[in-house]
Parts: C-alpha cells; sequence; structure tokens
C-alpha cells in the first residue's frame, strides 16, 4: 500500500525552512486565495470541507473559528499548539521540521478568517531543535512578504512568535496552554467561557493543532471538492499516524482517513517487530483505547473509532507485542497521567493517583475483586467530573482494558503472580 | 440584562441572564452543596463537589461557574450526580488526616460539614495518605498544617491578590501540589503580616489562630492580677462567636463573662482609642503647621505596619509614630495603673482580646516594652474567648450587665469606630476640626472614588486650610495608594489604611466572616457610636484625667515615652 | 522537602546577569518563561535569591515564579547536576526495553532516579515521551537526544560523558 503524501509532500526536500523553497513547491498559494475572500468565505470553505481537529477530539475546526469571528473584539489570537505530549506521538515534530511554513501560512489563513493579527506557536521544550527551523521560517516568511505587517501587499497584518513549554503534558490542554503562554502555572480554566469568546489574554483566541492549520494552507490551495475526495464520508483528508511500539518499521506515515488500522500495521509497517505475536494495540496515544488483535480490523478514521470506545486522536498506533503484559502498559499510562494531573482540581489530582495505587495492586498480585468494582466506580467520577480533558480522557486505558481483556485483570488478582508485570516494577520516582 | 427560563429539578424559574446554577438554585431554596467556592471570591471550580447535571453536556458541570442558559435542564441531586459527588469528597477524605477530634476547626470546618451532607458513613476505600509535613507554629498568629490543605486555592487568592503580601504559593503539580511559603520557608521567615485573612477563608484546619488561652490559664495558676482590655469590635462580634447573630452588640454581657474568667480589671480599649486620636491628632497638627512629613499616615493597624516596613521601608516617616490603642493601653496599663493601685507590673498580667490575629504579633515585637516590661503579656482573638467562655461553662446569652471597670472603662463613640474602615480618621478628624475650629464636626462626607474600590476621600475645611484625606482598606489598596504616595501623586494630609476587608470590624480574630456578615457588624458599631454619650476623644472625661494626673499633655516627654513609638526596615526579609 | 537543597546562594555576578535578563520584560509576565529558561543557563539553580531578582525586575510576586517553577517538569528549584539525563518513562519506550536502559545508567553512575552524583556532573530523571519514539528507547541529556539504546550502548554514551563534555 502506498502513502498520499499531502502534508509531507516536501518531506526530505532540502531548505523547506527558507520562504522561498516552499513557494517554488506551490507554498503560500492557499493564504493568497484567502487574502482575496472575506473573513466568512474561508470559514466557509473550511465548514464545506469538513475539516476536523488533528488533535484529539475532532471538533469541527470551522465551528471553532466562527466562535471568534461572531467575537466583536479589536485583538484576537490564533495559537499553534506544537505542545505534542501525547506519549508515542510525533507526527508534530516531523511535520515543523520538514514543512514548517505550511503552518505558518495556516495560521495567517486563520488570522485572516477571523481578523486575528496576533499569532503564537506554542512549542514543547523538548524540541529545542525546532526552534531555530521555525524561527529560520518565519524571518524568511517575513521577507517574502508571507508574514508581517502587509501580507502580500493586501494589507492584512500578521505576526507570528514562538513560546515555549517546559515539560508540562497539560499544557496540550488549551486553556491550560493559555495560562501557559500567560506567565502562569499551566492549569486548565473552567468553561464556559470558552476560548472563542475569552481565550489568551481574555481574547478570543483560535487554537489548533500542528497538523489542523497545515490542512488549512492545502485544503485552501487545493480547493474544497479535492479535501472531499480524500478519505471517508465523515472524515475528509489525510492524516498522519505515528506507529510505535513493538512493529518491525516505526515512523510517521501519511494515509487518507479510513485507512485499516490492521493493513496499517501488518502491510504498511511490517507488523510486529522481531517475530513476536500481537498482544494488543491501543490507538490514539496513552488516553487512547487498548485493544485485542481481533479487534484491529477496522478503519481509521474518528467516528468509526469513537465508535468502538477509543478515539483517534492524534493518530498514534502503539503495537504491543507479546512479551508484555496489558496491565503493566496499564499501570504505565496511568502513571503517567497521575504524573501530569496539574493538580488543581480533586478528581483527576487525587483520582489518577488512586488509580495508579489500585492498579499496582493488581500488578502486584494483591488485587481483589472489589479493588476492580472501585476502579470502575473511581473512573467514572474522574472521567465525568475532572475540570479538563486529561482527566476525562485518563481514565480511557484503564477502562478499555477491563473491558477488552477482562481474563487479565482476573488472572491477576488474589496472589496470582504476573512475571511480567514482576520484571517491569520499579520504584517510580520523579525528580 | 435579560432574564432566562430554565428548570432546576423539574422546578421553573427566571433569572438574570449571567446567573450561575448555583445562584439560579439558591433561589429556589435548592443547596447545592459547595467546597472551595466561597461567596467573596472569585469562582474556582476546582473541588467538583458541586457538579449537576446539565441537558445537552455529556459530563457533569459544576453548578458554581456553569452561566445559566434559556431552556436548560438542570438536575442537582440524581444518583448519578450523588455518587459524583461522594467519589470525590472520598478522594478528598483520603488525602486528608482524619483527626476531627483534637482539630481547632471541629465542629467550624467545611469539610467535615460536608461529610455530614453528604452522609458519608462508610470508611474511606483507599489508604489515607499523608503529606507527612512538619505543622509550623512560627507564626506568632498562624498555625500552619499543610497536611489538612485540600488545595482549594481560597487562601492564595487572599493572601496574593487582597492582600498582595504573597506569602504562600502552589507548590508543585500532581499528588504532590501543596501550598506551602515557597522555598521550604516557616511563615516567622516571611514576610507574612499576621492579617490571618487566609485562616478567615481555609475551609479546614489548614490553617488556624495560634492558640494562646494556655497562657492566660497559666499566668492565673501563677496568681498574677489580670488586666485586660477589650477592642471596640469585639462587643459586636463575641456574641456571634457563641452563636448569636452577627451584629449582636453585648458590651456588658462580655464585661461580666470575662469577670467570671477570672480576670480582676475589665478595661476598654475605646479608652485608649480615645488616647491615640490625642496624640494621632496633635501629631498630625503638629506636621501640618511645622512642614512634617505628609501625609501622614495611621499607624493602629500592626498587619498594616509590617506590611509598610517589609514593602515601603523608605516610607516609615509617613507612619503616624503613635502606638495602636492596644499598646498604649499596655503602656499605660503597666506603669499609671500599677502605680495608682500599687500593684507590682511584674505580677500585673496584661491580656488583650482583639478582632485581630496580627495583635498577637504586634504584642511580642520587641520595642513593645517601654513600661519596662511586655507592654501587653498576651493578645487574644475573638475566637479564643469565645473557646474559653464555652470551656468554663459560662451560657453567655442569659448573663447579666457589667460596666467596665474605672478608671479606664470609658471610651468615646469616636473611640469605638476604630472598628470599621474609616473610623479612625472620623475620629481623628471630630477632635483635629474641633481643636482647630472650635466647631463640632457633625459628620464626615467621605465620597467613594470612582474606579478605585475601596479608596475613600474627604475633604474638611480647618479654619481656611483644606485637609484632604484618604481611607483604604486591604493591603491591596494600600500598596495601590503608596505607588501614588512613591510617585508624589498622592496629594493627601492624612490616609488611614486598615489591612483587614471592611476594617478591624472584618479583622481574622473575629468569628468566620463573609463580606454580608462584616457589613451587618459594621452597622452595629456605628450605632453603638450614635448612642455613647460622649462621641469626640478630647471630651473623654477618663483621658483628660490620664493627661492631668500622669502624661501631662499629648506629645509630652513622657507621652512620647509611653505611646509613641519607632519603626524598623524589613525588607531584607524579601532578599532583595 | 526537604531545608538543605536551598541553602546556597548565588554569585553576585550571576544576580547581576538574571538581572539583565529580567529587566528587559518589566511588567511582561507572558515572558516568564523565556526569561526563567535564559537564566537557568547563567545560574546553577533557580534559588530564592534568583527568583527574587527575576521578581523584583519583572515586577511580579516571589511566590508566583516559585511556584510556576515547581509546575514545570524541566524546571527546577533545586541545583541540579551539569548533565540531566531524562530517561523517558512512557510506554513506547518502556515496551522497547528501557528498563535496560535504565539500569545501565545506575549501573555507571551508581544513583537512581532523581539523584545526581556527588561531583555534580549528572542527574537521572524519569521523565515523559520524549517524541522521538521511532527510536525508542531514547534518553534525552540536556538538548540532545539518544535513540536506539541497549544496555551496552548506553553505558559507552554515558561513559562517553564521564570523559569528555559533549
Amino acid at each position: 500500500m502506498k502513502e498520499m503524501r499531502v502534508l509531507l509532500q516536501n518531506q526530505g526536500k532540502e531548505n523547506m525552512s527558507d520562504a522561498a523553497v516552499y513557494i517554488e513547491n506551490g507554498g503560500y498559494e492557499g493564504l493568497k486565495k484567502a487574502l482575496e475572500m472575506e473573513g466568512w468565505d474561508v470559514i466557509q470553505t473550511l465548514k464545506d470541507a469538513g475539516l476536523r481537529g488533528r488533535g484529539g477530539a475532532g471538533f469541527p475546526s470551522w465551528l471553532k473559528l466562527k466562535f471568534a469571528y461572531d467575537t466583536q473584539s479589536e485583538d484576537k489570537y490564533i495559537v499553534c499548539n506544537a505542545d505534542e505530549g501525547e506519549p508515542g506521538t510525533n507526527k508534530d515534530r516531523v511535520l515543523l521540521s520538514c514543512d514548517p511554513h505550511s503552518i505558518l501560512e495556516g495560521m495567517a489563513i486563520a488570522g485572516k478568517a477571523v481578523g486575528a493579527r496576533k499569532g503564537y506557536i506554542y512549542l514543547r521544550a523538548e524540541y529545542p531543535q525546532i526552534v531555530p527551523i521555525i524561527t529560520h521560517a518565519i524571518e524568511t516568511a517575513k521577507q517574502a512578504g508571507a508574514l508581517g505587517e502587509n501580507i502580500f501587499g493586501s494589507g492584512f497584518e500578521f505576526q507570528i512568535s514562538i513560546r515555549s513549554g517546559a515539560g508540562a503534558y497539560v499544557c496540550g490542554e488549551e486553556t491550560a496552554l493559555f495560562e501557559s503562554i500567560e506567565g502562569r502555572r499551566g492549569e486548565p480554566r473552567f468553561r464556559p467561557p470558552y476560548p472563542g469568546i475569552q481565550g489568551l489574554f481574555g481574547k478570543p483566541t483560535v487554537l489548533n493543532n500542528v497538523e489542523t492549520l497545515a490542512n488549512m494552507s492545502h485544503i485552501l490551495r487545493n480547493g474544497v471538492e479535492w479535501y472531499q475526495n480524500i478519505g471517508t464520508p465523515t472524515s475528509h483528508g489525510t492524516k498522519l499516524f505515528t506507529v510505535i511500539g513493538n512493529v518491525a518499521q516505526r515512523g510517521v506515515y501519511e494515509f487518507p482517513m479510513g485507512i485499516n488500522l490492521k493493513e496499517l500495521i501488518f502491510d504498511v509497517c511490517g507488523g510486529v517487530a522481531d517475530g513476536k505475536g500481537l498482544l494488543a494495540v491501543q490507538t490514539g496515544g496513552a488516553s487512547g483505547a487498548i485493544i485485542n488483535p481481533f479487534q484491529i480490523d477496522i478503519p481509521l478514521d474518528i467516528d468509526h473509532i469513537s465508535a468502538s470506545g477509543g478515539r483517534l486522536g492524534c493518530g498514534t498506533i502503539f503495537v504491543i507485542d507479546d512479551s508484555n503484559c496489558v496491565l503493566d502498559i496499564v499501570r504505565n499510562n496511568i502513571e503517567f497521567f497521575s504524573h501530569e494531573s496539574c493538580g488543581k482540581c480533586v478528581p483527576c489530582r487525587e483520582g489518577t493517583r488512586r488509580m495508579y495505587d489500585l492498579i499496582q495492586k493488581i500488578c502486584a498480585g494483591n488485587g481483589t475483586v472489589k479493588d476492580m468494582l472501585t476502579i470502575r466506580d473511581l473512573a467514572e467520577t474522574v472521567r465525568s467530573s475532572a475540570l479538563c480533558g486529561l482527566g476525562h480522557s485518563s481514565v480511557v486505558p484503564v477502562i478499555s482494558a477491563m473491558d477488552n481483556f477482562p481474563e487479565v485483570f482476573e488472572s491477576h488478582l488474589d496472589g496470582d503472580y504476573c512475571e511480567k508485570c514482576h520484571m517491569q516494577r520499579r520504584v517510580m520516582k520523579h525528580g | 440584562m435579560a432574564n432566562v427560563k430554565l428548570t432546576i429539578d423539574s422546578i421553573a424559574v427566571e433569572v438574570p441572564e449571567g446567573t450561575t446554577i448555583l445562584q439560579a438554585a439558591k433561589s429556589l431554596n435548592i443547596n447545592i452543596p459547595t467546597l472551595c467556592y466561597h461567596e467573596d471570591q472569585k469562582v474556582k471550580a476546582n473541588c467538583r463537589i458541586c457538579v449537576v447535571e446539565v441537558n445537552g453536556q455529556k459530563l457533569l458541570q459544576t453548578a458554581c461557574s456553569f452561566p445559566v442558559a434559556d431552556g436548560m435542564t438542570v438536575v442537582t441531586n440524581s444518583p448519578r450526580v450523588i455518587r459524583a459527588r461522594r467519589n470525590t469528597l472520598e478522594l478528598i477524605l483520603a488525602h486528608h488526616p482524619l483527626d476531627c477530634l483534637t482539630c481547632q476547626k471541629n465542629n467550624s470546618c467545611e469539610l467535615q460539614n460536608i461529610a455530614k451532607e453528604l452522609n458519608m458513613s462508610k470508611p474511606v476505600r483507599y489508604e489515607v495518605a499523608s503529606r507527612n509535613l512538619p505543622i509550623d507554629s512560627s507564626s506568632p498568629s498562624i498555625v500552619h498544617d499543610p497536611n489538612k490543605c485540600i488545595v482549594c486555592g481560597r487562601c492564595l487568592e487572599v493572601c496574593n491578590e487582597v492582600q498582595t503580601v504573597g506569602v504562600l504559593a502552589k507548590e508543585g503539580r500532581s499528588f504532590d501540589v501543596v501550598v506551602n511559603p515557597p522555598y521550604g520557608k516557616v511563615f516567622a521567615d516571611t514576610a507574612c503580616v499576621n492579617c490571618g485573612q487566609c485562616m478567615q477563608v481555609c475551609p479546614v484546619g489548614a490553617l488556624t489562630i495560634h492558640d494562646d488561652t494556655t497562657d492566660i490559664y497559666m499566668a492565673q495558676e501563677a496568681g498574677k492580677t489580670l488586666a485586660v482590655q477589650v477592642a471596640p469590635s469585639v462587643r459586636t462580634t463575641i456574641a456571634e462567636a457563641l452563636g448569636e447573630e452577627p451584629g449582636t452588640v453585648s458590651t456588658g454581657r462580655l464585661v461580666t463573662a470575662l469577670k467570671r474568667l477570672g480576670f480582676h480589671y475589665v478595661f476598654d480599649t475605646d479608652f485608649s482609642a480615645d488616647l491615640t486620636i490625642m496624640e494621632e491628632g496633635n501629631e498630625l497638627l503638629h506636621r501640618l503647621n511645622t512642614g512634617g512629613v505628609l501625609p501622614m499616615i495611621t499607624s493602629c493597624c500592626p498587619a498594616w505596619v509590617k506590611f509598610c516596613e517589609t514593602f515601603y521601608p523608605q516610607y516609615v516617616k509617613h507612619l503616624s509614630s503613635a502606638k495602636s490603642p492596644q499598646q498604649m493601653f499596655g503602656a499605660v496599663i503597666k506603669t499609671f495603673f500599677a502605680e495608682r493601685n500599687q500593684i507590682d507590673p511584674q505580677s500585673l498580667f496584661s491580656v488583650s482580646v482583639m478582632p485581630c490575629t496580627a495583635k498577637k504579633y504586634e504584642c511580642k515585637r520587641y520595642e513593645m516594652n517601654d513600661s519596662g516590661y511586655q507592654d501587653v503579656d498576651v493578645a487574644l482573638t475573638v475566637q479564643e474567648l469565645a473557646w474559653m467562655i464555652r470551656t468554663a461553662g459560662i451560657d453567655f446569652k442569659t448573663l447579666p450587665e457589667t460596666p467596665f471597670d474605672s478608671p479606664f472603662g470609658l471610651g468615646s463613640g469616636a473611640g469605638e469606630i476604630f472598628a470599621a474602615t474609616g473610623g479612625v480618621m472620623e475620629a481623628a478628624l471630630r477632635t483635629v476640626y474641633e481643636v482647630v475650629t472650635g466647631q463640632t464636626l457633625e459628620s464626615l462626607d467621605f465620597h467613594a472614588v470612582r474606579g478605585v474600590e475601596g479608596l475613600k476621600e474627604a475633604e474638611v475645611n480647618l479654619a481656611g486650610t483644606i485637609v484632604k484625606v484618604a481611607v483604604v482598606h486591604t493591603l491591596s489598596q494600600a500598596r495601590a495608594i503608596m505607588e501614588r504616595v512613591a510617585a508624589g501623586t498622592a496629594d493627601y494630609h492624612f490616609i488611614e489604611v486598615m489591612a483587614c476587608p471592611g476594617g478591624c470590624i472584618g479583622g481574622a480574630g473575629n468569628p468566620i466572616r463573609s463580606w454580608k456578615k462584616v457589613l451587618r457588624r459594621t452597622a452595629s458599631v456605628y450605632d453603638v457610636d450614635r448612642k455613647l454619650p460622649v462621641r469626640k476623644s478630647h471630651e473623654n472625661k477618663e483621658v483628660r484625667v490620664l493627661y492631668q494626673d500622669y502624661l501631662g499633655a499629648p506629645l509630652s516627654e513622657k507621652s512620647e515615652h509611653l505611646l509613641h513609638t519607632k519603626y524598623i526596615n524589613r525588607q531584607d526579609i524579601l532578599r532583595l | 522537602m526537604k531545608q538543605e537543597i536551598y541553602s546556597h546562594t548565588t554569585s553576585q555576578s550571576a544576580l547581576v546577569r538574571v538581572a539583565e535578563i529580567s529587566a528587559r520584560y518589566r511588567n511582561r509576565p507572558d515572558k516568564l518563561m523565556d526569561v526563567i529558561l535564559a537564566v537557568q543557563k547563567v545560574v546553577p539553580s533557580m534559588a530564592e535569591d534568583v527568583a527574587a531578582v527575576i521578581a523584583r525586575e519583572m515586577g511580579l510576586m516571589q511566590n508566583e515564579v516559585y511556584s510556576f517553577i515547581t509546575f514545570y517538569g524541566l524546571l527546577s528549584v533545586k541545583e541540579k547536576g551539569k548533565y540531566i539525563i531524562r530517561m523517558c518513562n512512557n510506554a513506547p519506550c518502556h515496551v522497547r526495553g528501557a528498563r535496560a536502559v535504565m539500569d545501565a545508567i545506575s549501573d555507571t553512575l551508581k544513583i537512581g532516579v532523581g539523584e545526581t552524583t556527588q561531583d555534580r556532573r549528572f542527574t537521572v530523571e524519569l521523565c515523559p515521551c520524549l517524541g522521538i519514539c521511532d527510536v525508542s528507547p531514547a534518553i534525552m541529556i540536556n538538548d540532545k537526544t539518544y535513540g536506539n539504546l541497549t544496555y551496552d550502548s548506553t553505558q559507552a554514551l554515558i561513559k562517553r560523558y564521564i570523559r569528555e563534555d559533549v
């Protein structure tokens, strides 16, 4: 099966952070078209194209733009969420390094759509190598007239600044990200008010994932019809998939929405590495569902995955071979959420830790049926009552594993010893 | 603003747009339990106890933060909601020491109340975890037990935004998050001004009053003569602390209770408030007449004084050198009173009952020993006195009334209104105006300054000289006015600063407050003032006697020695 | 937290540098992250005197600066080694043998997670995903990342860092 390279069409080309090179390759054509359109028509185009957010939730992108468009304000902001923190995901890093201008272009298009003059790229600190690439891209874009005070002579102004994170997964949550940019602890805000009305610095703000913004450039450049013809009826366009774990050929792949998960793992990526058997697959990163090998014959699009209880999320496919134990993976996931909880709201701060404690207890062979019931009860409270998405989705791997691998949990209960869990056991201590 | 219609628990209700679900439910007498929510503070929505079901929302929403909308349907008590609330509360309890019986907040703890409300009758399912952090009792005013903290964020808002002192910081994240002074410091090593407002908002026992009641019993056992002074606010809040309505004035009963508790002499701090006015008023006149440092700023609030010494040390010369009423009284009791009654000052134990936690710190300042001894031995708060009254089995409600002891039992209305923000200013001007003009100042026409919440200004014509005065309460307002003083744009002659919202009547020694309660107390304070026969400090006969027999005159050498003080630069605590 | 970790003081020349960096962004709280990231390069740790200078120059409160630093995983109020070795603790590295890498680090440096070597050259920490899972198991040493590690290659890498500045 062959990849369909739209977002990654410039991967491997030299000097792609030079605006001139990007323009030679057809870049900024989308922005030029947008500059000739009314703001609302740009939003309408994205609506017709059916673009949905690539960061995790799959929210219709045009709607986010509409909220900010409808709010009257002198200042509005476009924020690019490049705080790619979902474990196992590196598509944004790849995209930022191989085609940074496609993201800058997307931001400018979004800015034109809602009437924002200022954009921020919030970049995770673990990607220091990306900073010079984007800095260079912004500089050359300004020189080429694609960013700055008077973009391509249209009179439209759009500036972009880079802001750095410093190791906090929760800052991928949009309001936490705003707090972080404003110079505070990255603790999410309650909603409403929604960011489209009161976001960064209290102004209407549109926050989009790196990949979503890149899509905007291509939609404007190639048109609605072209975009609608890619993917499935409800999820258009291509999607970047990060395939990692115990798989033969790890990496970032681009396919139309709806590609079959099984084919992706076995035909594209060469199946499980080292000739081992497939134990489970987790889609969507640490906050995604863990499923059985017999459940993987499904098309990867936003709605199909949601319907099956998981989420496409950021498009991460985590392949786990049979030398592992599902419970050990669950423990690793929930430990991650417990550690990354910002500590603001009770259900997430206390609940993720208690889930970790209980899973750890089961891993150690000391769990009881009662503990299983407590986990489910607690998980439902964390999911429904936590302040932000981190808490809501932290329970997904736990609950999906309990649903899909009940026998694994049962086999650990009441003093049963699991060598795989035990082997991996370490005293976890974070600095 | 337009109204919106919605239904809560199947009851239709119409409320203004922008109302929260919590407020709308309250209008229907539906009480949604809350924990981090505080009526005088910003919505925080972090405890997640007040969750409700809202139609169209897949997840539960917090009633404190969620605004109503037309056609909304809210369910506040479904099994799903109740289960979520109880599970969340259970998580809090599993990370909180369950030592309620020996906690100062026993029976006044919001967490305890919620646990009862939600009928938490089973043991928690998790291993109860402790932060294992040391209890910090280094402060003379505040005891901090970080192990009890539920990270609601109320104290942070008070300390950082209302008072702008910035002692506490939320430290770390996730399960290990804790509220502590930064860099492992104890309270005594911070810029804390001891205002205690953090304790007033703490829903649990993480921030409590430094309990000094044992010192009283020990002094009694040692056979000391106990003299107690009672601050103006106390008569309006002690009854409230013992379960009566806010604003109940109980002066006579209070004196009876103190007598029954074994205090030999019960005096009225209103008296020394009058003394303060005599000194401070004359100091103001002196500064006005001799080109002294202006604006002069009041110094009777010890929290404010420490704030000024810490954050604006170069401006302490603006502070009136007059001591606070508590300390003036302390100095007089161990000198004049002791001499006249032939009591060895060493065997005299001087106690004050104050609406204030910073007074505990003030009486321990090293320079407060002009009598040759620590002028005030122990400052009790209203809350501590209430505990002592309960412990002694005194039924406060049915007590007969007793007058204050002479010679310091007489106070004027001017002394009484020290309790409320603007009171010291008004009291001072009543006297200053009369001294200068020979006429009675009927009332002070304060007007709020537009756009500056908490700042009031007034102008008084003193025989042709226009004196411009300002009154602020809360230290954020004090900071704002000090920035203007620093910039040279505060063209006032006299400024009154009180650290607590509403003045002393909103002080942290009082029972737990809300702004509504403070307003009711304030009304009572002015009511007392109106009913008092003497309303001006210089007309207080006992004050006159003290000057005639002992001090001479305001600002005399003896007055300067006993009734005035000096200030220190404390900026080094900020490590700058 | 223990008291001793805060007990050092910063040199005057370093504090002057901190003041210069911070003063550029007076009343710009949104620049706090940039300032701290820059300051971290010129001071051994974000000690109390450093936070005080940043707060004073930027017009913030000290406790805000402190609270901010303690929130972010890559910032710290404690003094750390010259090289901070961050080991990914997430599942994608975990299933590719992260444990062996961790063992190699602690066997070589004789310290555990969260600890610093006596000579203050190395601090070992666990961290969340580094975003290079295509070469997991991976570690990050200061700004450099290393992937496809095994016990032996990790040991060789750490030994190189012991010998020379990389």
